[in-house]
This record gives C-alpha cells, sequence and structure tokens, in this order.
C-alpha cells in the first residue's frame, strides 16, 4: 500500500515540485526568427511557441487546429505584421477567443511597426502580383532592424510581467552589446560585397540587399507570389548575360527547378540562403542567421 | 468646441485694426477649419473603411438530364440545393464585408447576388453577424444569421469548396448548407490539443427546419478537435447535433401542397486530414474529407389533393456519407475525386401524390472527378465530371466554373 502511494501520490507530487518554475509568459510567435528573440531576451522565463518554423512559406499558412489551441492561452503574440501573416492571423485571432492578444492591445507585438518598411507602394493593384500595402514585410534580414526591435520587445517584455523586470532589462542589455559588436563584424566582413549581383526567387531579400548594398537584378517569380513561367526565365537569362550576376538566391521552402534552370544555362550558381532560424545548418539562432548569410554571400563572391 | 475657440481668437487680434483686417482674419480662419475638416473626414473615411471583398463565381454546365428534373431517391430536397442551372449561368456572386466594431466585437456581412432560373437576380443575406473579441475563459458568442458550425463543410462559403457544387448528404440533408438567424456559444479549451464546444440556438427557418411561430424551433451542439502529427500532417475532426422542429415545411415548389409538420433531428461526423510536404501547402499537398450524416424526423404528413386533405403519419430515417481528396500535385494544379452515397428508409401514409420518398429502395451515388487551376490566391478555373445516380435516370454532368475574388485577402481557415 505504502509502495502505491508512493509509485501514483507522491511521486507526481515530488516531481511536479522538481520541476523548474513555471515560466512567466506565454509566448505565440508567428515565425521563427522573433521566437529565437524572444529567447534571447527572455530565457526561461519564456513559455515560446513557434507557429511556423523555415520550411513553410508564411504566406500561405492555415490557421490550424494545433495553432488556434496554443494562441489561446498565450499572454503575448509577436507577428511581423504589415499583411504578411494577412491569410491566416485575422482567422485565428477570431478563434483562439483570447482577449490578451488582440491587435493593439500590449499583448499584440507586430515587429514591423519598429522598422522602417522599405518598398511602401503608392499603390496596390493585384496585376501586379500579391503585393503589401504596407511595404515589403520580410524585414527581419537586416541587423539593425532586429535590433530595434530587440529593444522594443525587451519593453513589452518588462511591462507584461513587471516581477521580472530587471531580468529582461537585463537579458537585453547583454544581447543589444553582442549584438552592436556582432553587427558591426558582419558589416565589416560584408564590405566587399557591396554591388554583388543577386537573382532573387521570391522578392524577399530587399533587407538584406539594403544593408549590404547588393544589386538584385531580377526576381524569377514574375510578379509576387506567381511561380515562375519558361518565359520569364528566358528573359532573366538575358539578363544575366548583359549584367553581372553572382548568385541566385532561394529560401529553402522554395522550390529548386528554377534557380537549377539558370544555372544549368549559365555560369550563375544556386544557392539557397537561410532567411530565418533553422533554414540552414548554421542559422541556428539570430546570430548564426547572419553568420551564415555573411558567410555564404562571401563564398560566392567575384 | 474647436469652431468657437478660433472665433474668439480671430476676433480678439481684430480688435485693435480694420474691419478688412478682420475680414481677413476670419475668411483664414474658415479656410483653416475647412481644411482641417476635409483632411480629418478623409483619414476616418479611408482608414476606418471594412475590408470589403466581391466574389465572382460563374460557370457553364451541361447535363444529360434536365437540371429543373433532378431529384434525390428517398429524399425531398430544398429548394435551394440541386444543380447548378444549365448553360452559362452565374451561381452566386457575393459580397462579404468585415470589420472590428470596437474592442468587444467583429462585424460580419455577406450577401449573396443569385442568379436565378428565370434571369431575374435575387439578394440572398448569407450571413450577417457580430461575434465578440474579448470573451473571458476561451468564449464566443456570435449572433445573428450564420453558417452554423455543424459538420465541416458546412461553414464553407461556396467559393471556398473544392468541388462546384455541394456533397449530396448536404444538399439533401441540409439543404446544401444549414444558415439561420439565432446566437452561438462556443468555447475553446484551454488545452495544446485543440478542443472546442460549442451550442447553437436558432429560430429555425432554414431546411430543415422550418417554424410558423415566433419562439426559436432549432438547437445545435458540436464539438471538434483537431492537431498536428509530425510537421507534415495535420487533422480535425468533429461530432455534431442538430435538432430541429419542422411545422409547415411544404414539399418545395413543386409539392407546396405537401405539409409536413414534425420533429427532426441531425447527426453528423465529420473527419479532414491534410498532408503538406514540410508543412508548406505551397507546392504539393493532399486533403481527405469525409462526413457522415444521418437524419430522422417523423410527425404528421398533410396533403390537400385539390378536393379533400390526405393525411397520416410519417417517419424518415436519411443517412448519407462522402468521402473526397483532393490532391496539389503542383503549384498551382489540382485534381480531386469524391464519392457521394446517400440511404433512406422512409415511412408514409397511402396519398394520391408520389414524392421522391417514396422510391427509398435506390441507394443513391455519384462519382465526381475535378482538376483546377489557380494562378493565383485570387483565381481559379474548374472543369468538373460528374456522373450522378441520385435518381433512376443517370446524369452526366460536366462544368466548367471560373471563382475570382477582388478586394481584401481571403481568409485560409483549415
Amino acid at each position: 500500500m505504502k509502495k502505491i502511494i508512493f509509485k501514483f501520490i507522491l511521486l507526481p507530487a515530488l516531481l511536479l515540485a522538481g520541476f523548474p518554475a513555471q515560466a512567466a509568459l506565454r509566448v505565440f510567435s508567428c515565425e521563427p526568427e522573433w521566437a529565437s528573440l524572444a529567447e534571447e531576451l527572455g530565457g526561461d522565463k519564456l513559455d515560446i511557441f513557434s507557429a511556423t518554423h523555415a520550411q513553410q512559406d508564411v504566406h500561405y499558412i492555415q490557421a490550424r487546429p494545433s495553432l488556434i489551441a496554443r494562441l489561446r492561452r498565450a499572454d503575448l503574440m509577436i507577428c511581423t505584421g504589415a499583411d504578411l501573416e494577412i491569410g491566416w492571423l485575422p482567422v485565428l485571432l477570431r478563434q483562439a477567443a483570447n482577449p490578451t492578444v488582440q491587435p493593439g492591445l500590449p499583448g499584440f507585438f507586430e515587429a514591423s511597426a519598429f522598422a522602417k518598411l522599405l518598398e511602401v507602394p503608392d499603390s496596390v493593384d493585384r496585376a501586379q502580383g500579391d503585393v503589401h500595402p504596407f511595404g515589403n514585410p520580410h524585414i527581419q534580414l537586416d541587423p539593425r532592424n532586429i535590433a530595434k526591435i530587440a529593444a522594443a520587445l525587451a519593453l513589452r517584455l518588462q511591462s507584461l510581467d513587471p516581477d521580472n523586470a530587471d531580468f529582461y532589462r537585463q537579458r537585453y542589455a547583454d544581447f543589444d552589446r553582442r549584438w552592436q559588436e556582432k553587427t558591426k563584424q558582419w558589416t565589416e566582413r560584408a564590405k566587399p560585397l557591396a554591388g554583388m549581383g543577386l537573382i532573387v526567387y521570391h522578392r524577399s531579400w530587399v533587407y538584406l540587399v539594403d544593408w549590404l548594398s547588393l544589386r538584385e537584378v531580377g526576381a524569377l517569380e514574375p510578379k509576387p507570389g506567381i511561380p515562375p513561367s519558361a518565359g520569364h526565365l528566358a528573359s532573366i537569362l538575358q539578363r544575366i548575360e548583359s549584367q553581372d550576376v553572382a548568385l541566385t538566391v532561394r529560401s529553402v521552402y522554395q522550390s529548386s527547378r528554377a534557380t537549377e534552370w539558370i544555372a544549368r544555362r549559365s555560369d550563375v550558381p544556386a544557392v539557397v540562403l537561410p532567411h530565418t532560424v533553422g533554414a540552414t545548418a548554421g542559422a541556428d539562432d539570430l546570430f548564426g542567421l547572419f553568420d551564415s548569410l555573411v558567410d555564404i554571400l562571401l563564398e560566392h563572391r567575384r | 468646441m474647436n469652431n468657437n475657440a478660433s472665433m474668439v481668437f480671430s476676433r480678439r487680434i481684430s480688435r485693435p485694426g480694420s474691419g478688412l483686417f478682420f475680414q481677413f482674419c476670419l475668411l483664414l480662419t474658415a479656410v483653416c477649419l475647412l481644411n482641417g475638416a476635409a483632411s480629418a473626414q478623409a483619414v476616418s473615411g479611408n482608414r476606418f473603411n471594412p475590408a470589403i471583398s466581391l466574389i465572382l463565381d460563374g460557370q457553364f454546365s451541361a447535363y444529360s438530364n434536365r437540371a429543373e428534373d433532378f431529384e434525390i431517391s428517398g429524399f425531398l430536397i430544398d429548394d435551394e440545393a440541386g444543380p447548378i442551372a444549365e448553360g452559362f449561368s452565374l451561381d452566386e456572386s457575393e459580397l462579404a464585408i468585415s470589420a472590428n466594431i470596437d474592442d468587444q466585437y467583429y462585424g460580419f456581412v455577406d450577401v449573396a447576388f443569385v442568379q436565378e432560373a428565370d434571369g431575374e437576380t435575387a439578394v440572398e443575406m448569407e450571413e450577417a453577424y457580430f461575434q465578440t473579441l474579448n470573451l473571458p475563459s476561451g468564449l464566443t458568442l456570435k449572433g445573428g444569421k450564420f453558417f452554423s458550425s455543424i459538420g465541416y463543410h458546412n461553414v464553407f462559403h461556396s467559393h471556398t469548396w473544392h468541388f462546384a457544387d455541394a456533397p449530396l448528404a448536404y444538399q439533401a440533408m441540409l439543404g446544401t448548407t444549414f444558415a439561420d438567424t439565432g446566437v452561438q456559444l462556443r468555447w475553446l479549451a484551454p488545452l495544446d490539443r485543440f478542443l472546442e464546444l460549442g451550442v447553437e440556438i436558432f429560430q429555425g427557418d432554414s431546411f430543415p427546419a422550418a417554424n410558423d411561430n415566433g419562439s426559436p424551433g432549432a438547437f445545435s451542439v458540436f464539438a471538434k478537435t483537431g492537431g498536428d502529427v509530425g510537421i507534415s500532417h495535420s487533422w480535425k475532426a468533429g461530432l455534431s447535433y442538430l435538432d430541429y422542429e419542422a411545422r409547415k415545411r411544404d414539399g418545395g415548389e413543386a409539392l407546396a401542397d405537401l405539409m409536413f409538420a414534425g420533429d427532426g433531428e441531425v447527426f453528423i461526423a465529420d473527419f479532414v486530414w491534410k498532408w503538406a510536404e514540410n508543412g508548406n501547402p505551397r507546392s504539393r499537398n493532399f486533403i481527405i474529407q469525409g462526413e457522415y450524416l444521418h437524419l430522422g424526423e417523423d410527425g404528421q404528413v398533410d396533403f390537400f389533393n385539390g378536393v379533400a386533405n390526405e393525411s397520416g403519419p410519417y417517419d424518415l430515417d436519411q443517412s448519407g456519407f462522402y468521402i473526397q481528396g483532393i490532391y496539389q500535385f503542383k503549384p498551382r494544379w489540382r485534381v480531386g475525386l469524391r464519392f457521394d452515397r446517400l440511404s433512406s428508409s422512409n415511412q408514409l401514409p397511402a396519398l394520391s401524390v408520389v414524392t421522391p420518398l417514396s422510391d427509398d429502395d435506390r441507394n443513391p451515388r455519384r462519382l465526381t472527378a475535378m482538376v483546377d487551376f489557380s494562378n493565383s490566391e485570387f483565381s481559379r478555373l474548374r472543369l468538373q465530371l460528374a456522373i450522378d445516380d441520385s435518381s433512376a435516370d443517370n446524369d452526366t454532368q460536366v462544368l466548367l466554373q471560373y471563382v475570382m475574388s477582388i478586394g481584401a485577402h481571403g481568409a485560409h481557415q483549415f
């Protein structure tokens, strides 16, 4: 009998007591880069869930039951915003019945609100493809944006969880110091990349291009969201002949067929660049993401 | 308030000066005020515009049988159900408008412009409801006219269907979609596994319910769960129960003198499984979806034969299922196959009118195949072929359909 009591009552109780203190905030992140940033700033005070991973195109996510369930109890939702998640975020918010993470409230953190968006169109027309009226939403590929967003997120964590405000402040100070240092290193190392010509698959690299003064020569998608066509690829080949292009670049979730088609018909190699944390072997966290971005680009410099 | 303040201001300056100066100041203030008002209006007028989307949905269809002769053996279907008109036709052009009303409520309206067989255009309120945004404890309240959350297929608007028409079981037992006026309360369990429970109370004006008095005539309960398996698979399953009163439901346009008065219930079990390579549905994905529906209804049936009233007790026992698979084999291209099957066992009094209800020893079946192409998320072209064995007269159906959406981005519902 004693044995049974120990096994079924005491042991579970001991195990529960032995667990580290429960996380203070449940964080629902729309993209892996913000989950990684939250991890940097909040450590084990946060229970972080990433709604998407690097293998997925975040434009085309469905409001799956698992996402609804996870959002239900979230204290903080971190998303890129700027309509990147327009197809699924509004549905999730309406189905998750969670009043604390609705837009406009402290529980809803929209990263793009803290970065300067590039390519804000003067007018929008779907004949231009799946354009974003608020500007290009792929803001995570400029470390200067990450720095600004980190500062804002750190303040948000402090206000949502005042008991641990000092902890978050400290984590942020430490992160920011390391981030500024690394940003300086990346920028320095990447100096020779200025002017390097890229053909991109989807126009999701504009912040990287802007930061490192690269040159985007063309996109394999004729219009954003429309898959490459044979005719368009032929026109890209012509462009490669007349302009200096070092690389064609795609994200890991995009088909390799178009980039390889180009590679076979020209001397321009096809490369997968990490677009977020977890996309390639080196990009295990935000630091690794930019390390490998700079490494891969330097490797193909010419 | 603002206006008074500036008037006072302009008078004060003008006091020492001439009349001309006074007039100039007034003019200046008026211009400033007008400008201010105009720009404020431009901002508030446009920025608060709700999300608006317009769906263009039309087709060319050809059937080996006449569409108006369509019937399903063993079932008396609603006028809303049945095949789309033959030849060129607009099915439903939908105008959907939605926005957050304030910090507490969200509002949604969907109006359908339906081209009827006689060429007239009818306006139908598909949905018009509000929904709460910040009830505590995972609760959401919805009120107005809306698509009931029973089953899986029922909540979807026709332009998001994987086939041009609804499953046969939905056409036969729920008039294509069960949409009615009422309230819904949903509860989402505080678990990492999705579990949602809900109740609905309806006025009961939508087929198979029928209401001739002021009190609610239908209610439903539903439970849904779902989740992911690995990174490539996700699923959802549900059980639903609808209880309704049929008070003076007629037999449709062709059988308007036939009147049913009874009580019924519909039970639905639904299941959907989705596969997407690495969780990324963009390039390749597969959906398998199936539902089983059972309807039981009994009461009194009346028929006025032109001279006298015939009546007696009736008892309907109907069921059906569909199973369908949709495979996107490359970006933008999908193929789909659907199998429908129904069966029924109905007891009716001897009437001097023949209805499909008495033809209950046949088991209606239909096999549908489709291929569709979506240039972008906003357009879709579809070719659909069906062999429809709903009635003794086997029907072959060919449809060429377009579905286009203008305006606000559609929702990626699971």
